[in-house]
């Protein structure tokens, strides 16, 4: 039993799931982190995860093609994220709170438009997904090749944000504003910048990829929407973000850890299944999380300015 | 220009027209959706008035579902006042309810009032405890516990859902994942003949009025409401901090169990995992419609209480599907919030002078 525990370790089928399972969760830490970088929390990405799964979803459904659809949910996502910056940037109301009211907000307005949209479904309508990738020379090679196939093209569109995000936040001088806003609003202001755009900016695009996670679990992993398909990987996602020091890098790192965790406990449910209740191993990764954030706790450096509304002329 | 001009104090009528008026904003709102939904939207609007509100019995069974969000209600609130972001009410309300059926559903025999004072107090303690880990791991780690008590509620349903189907299954249920039913001496009883009302309403409103007094005059009330304000100004003035956290977790977590207990205890007989379609997070809603007064936490429980009571029955007579009561519930928090920028500020219009 011990053997066969390790090994799921080297099983081309276990790397794969565990990048797929990682998909949403790099979108999510990513718009998480930009969010926070620029000093404001979002705790509507739980909901902003639920509306992209069901719009970008709803968009190919109706006929779109299925890029169309991603363009819809990055819509959808971009669209709570005003809302949310209007809230909580010019307006300063508690970030905490309003979060969770944009995640209830998202979530019932999805769930009751899903409902309007099919009332008498017994099984969830489906569309075609993403198709499996293929890379020329690449899907050819025996162990990689494998896993390549389980992929689609959102993932390497997850990928590719990662390399986006970290350029755009380290290397040009949009990225250096969002970062200032986050530490020193005052300092932003006094080069003639708007800390108000900037920030309701950064929430906007953060929560567009939000909504990208949703939709990726509706577009490629899945091909249908259901409820509770969330289920609180907006919040692992939150809990990532500071695991992962608001580094877009080290966000890949988190998300394919926890990935692979997932996978993991997926497949040695079959080993030890019967001697161990399954949900002892379905409580592993929100385990893991809260253990990561704890973890890490006392030295994140968290944006200085997190948290903190800023109004012009008041100190 | 728009400016915003802190007020001194907030006159009373205003403190008590913001919520009213979020609340009716929130219904006219959901108007838009319910047009678009095709729902002949005055109609819909007076059966769920009707279905809230327009008997006896649907009086009762607002009153009923509005006993436990009196809780979760509470919960938020006196957390919220110390800003302890306890999120983890849904979860702290089924370890209450687990508890509640661990001692009450057989595994003691004893006499109604030592019997079911413990089933209570077991779940208040119950939640309680569930409440002190995430508040251990923010004073001594500065781990956030928004995250953790969010993440905690996925933790609890799990356990319910193992305990449901192994140690703690009832055996006689025909295969339905639930627990034992409470021996009769746990058994909160009923309020009247023929309504499902039970006793807990009465112990909710009693928890209101305890707590009220207890924030308001005594020296640990004012300590926590201190810690809210201003937690290194209140150190400094050698208030306990870590103390006044631990008090606010205890209870705010025993208050969010009592809710599991008394919906066991007073309602159910028995325990399943869909007893709460989200008890624990409408009490956030519940405490900032109230603006976290304890004694406001009662109405504004009843008002969210009837949205779902009223939304289910409009829901049945026409068709129209009943997460339009979630949605009320989400636009009435955003509408408070918008709300209590007027009862923070006054909003004045000011013509920008040249220097």
């Amino acid at each position: 039993m011990m053997l066969a525990a390790l090994e799921i370790l080297t099983q081309a089928n276990f790397w794969a799931a565990a990048i797929r399972i990682a998909t949403p969760l790099i979108f999510g830490v990513l718009g998480a982190l930009i969010c926070e970088r620029a000093g404001v929390l979002n705790l509507g990405i739980e909901g902003i995860f639920v509306a992209g799964a069901m719009s970008g979803w709803l968009a190919v459904y109706s006929g779109l093609p299925l890029w169309g659809g991603v363009a819809v949910a990055a819509g959808t996502g971009a669209l709570f994220g005003l809302l949310h910056g209007v809230l909580t940037v010019p307006l300063g109301l508690s970030q905490h709170v309003t979060g969770l009211g944009i995640t209830m907000l998202a979530t019932s307005s999805t769930y009751f438009g899903y409902r309007v949209a099919f009332p008498n479904v017994s099984t969830p309508p489906r569309i075609e997904p993403f198709p499996p990738l293929h890379i020329p020379f690449l899907s050819e090679l025996p162990f990689i090749g494998t896993v390549i196939g389980q992929q689609s093209a959102f993932t390497v569109l997850a990928f590719a944000c990662v390399g986006a995000v970290a350029v755009l936040l380290a290397r040009t001088p949009l990225g250096l504003a969002i970062r200032a806003v986050g530490d020193n609003p005052e300092a932003v202001e006094a080069q003639g910048l708007s800390v108000m755009g900037l920030r309701i900016g950064a929430v906007m695009a953060g929560s567009a990829l939000m909504a990208l996670g949703g939709a990726f679990l509706t577009l490629s992993a899945f091909n249908a929407f259901y409820f509770g398909m969330i289920n609180g990987r907006g919040w692992v996602c939150i809990a990532l973000t500071v695991f992962a020091s608001w580094r877009p890098g080290k966000a890949l790192i988190g998300a394919l850890l926890f990935g692979a965790l997932d996978a993991y406990q997926l497949r040695i449910q079959t080993i030890a299944g019967g001697v161990v209740p399954s949900q002892v191993f379905l409580m592993l990764p929100y385990l893991f999380s809260i253990a990561a954030l704890v973890a890490v706790a006392r030295r994140a450096d968290y944006p200085r300015a997190l948290m903190k509304p800023y109004f012009k002329g008041q100190r | 220009m728009i400016r915003f001009i802190p007020r001194e104090r907030t006159p009373l009528w205003l403190s008590l027209a913001v919520p009213v008026g979020a609340g009716l904003a929130a219904l006219l709102l959901t108007a838009i959706p319910l047009a678009l939904a095709g729902a002949p939207v005055l109609r819909a609007f007076s059966l769920m008035a009707q279905g809230a509100a327009g008997s006896g019995f649907a009086l009762a069974e607002t009153l009923t579902r509005a006993t436990p969000l009196i809780f979760t209600g509470l919960a938020a609130a006196v957390a919220f006042r110390a800003r302890l972001w306890n999120i983890g009410g849904e979860g702290q309300l089924y370890a209450g309810a687990l508890a509640a059926v661990a001692i009450g559903a057989g595994a003691i025999t004893a006499p109604s009032w030592i019997l079911l004072p413990m089933v209570l107090i077991g779940g208040a303690l119950a939640g309680a405890a569930l409440l002190l880990v995430p508040v251990l791991f923010k004073t001594r780690f500065g781990a956030d516990e928004v995250v953790v008590t969010l993440l905690m509620n996925f933790v609890v349903m799990l356990f319910v859902q193992m305990m449901l189907e192994g140690p703690m299954k009832d055996e006689m249920a025909l295969g339905w994942p639930q627990s034992a039913p409470l021996v009769d001496e746990a058994v909160l009883p009923r309020l009247f003949e023929g309504l499902r009302l039970h006793w807990g309403l009465v112990l909710a409103v009693v928890a209101a009025g305890l707590l009220h007094v207890f924030m308001s005059r005594t020296v640990w009330g004012f300590r926590i409401r201190a810690v809210g304000e201003n937690a290194r100004a209140a150190r400094y003035a050698g208030v306990p901090v870590g103390a006044s956290m631990a008090l606010v977790g205890v209870l705010s977590g025993g208050l969010a169990g009592l809710a599991g207990a008394s919906e066991v205890a007073g309602l159910k007989g028995y325990l399943t995992a869909d007893l709460s379609p989200g008890f624990g997070y409408a009490g956030i809603v519940v405490a900032t419609l109230a603006n976290l007064s304890p004694l406001g936490v009662v109405p504004s429980a009843i008002f969210i209480a009837g949205v779902f009571v009223g939304a289910d029955s409009m829901s049945r007579a026409i068709g129209v599907s009943n997460y339009l009561a979630d949605l009320v519930v989400a636009l009435a928090l955003l509408c408070v919030l918008i709300g209590g920028l007027m009862t923070r500020f006054r909003i004045a219009i000011v013509h920008r002078e040249i220097a």
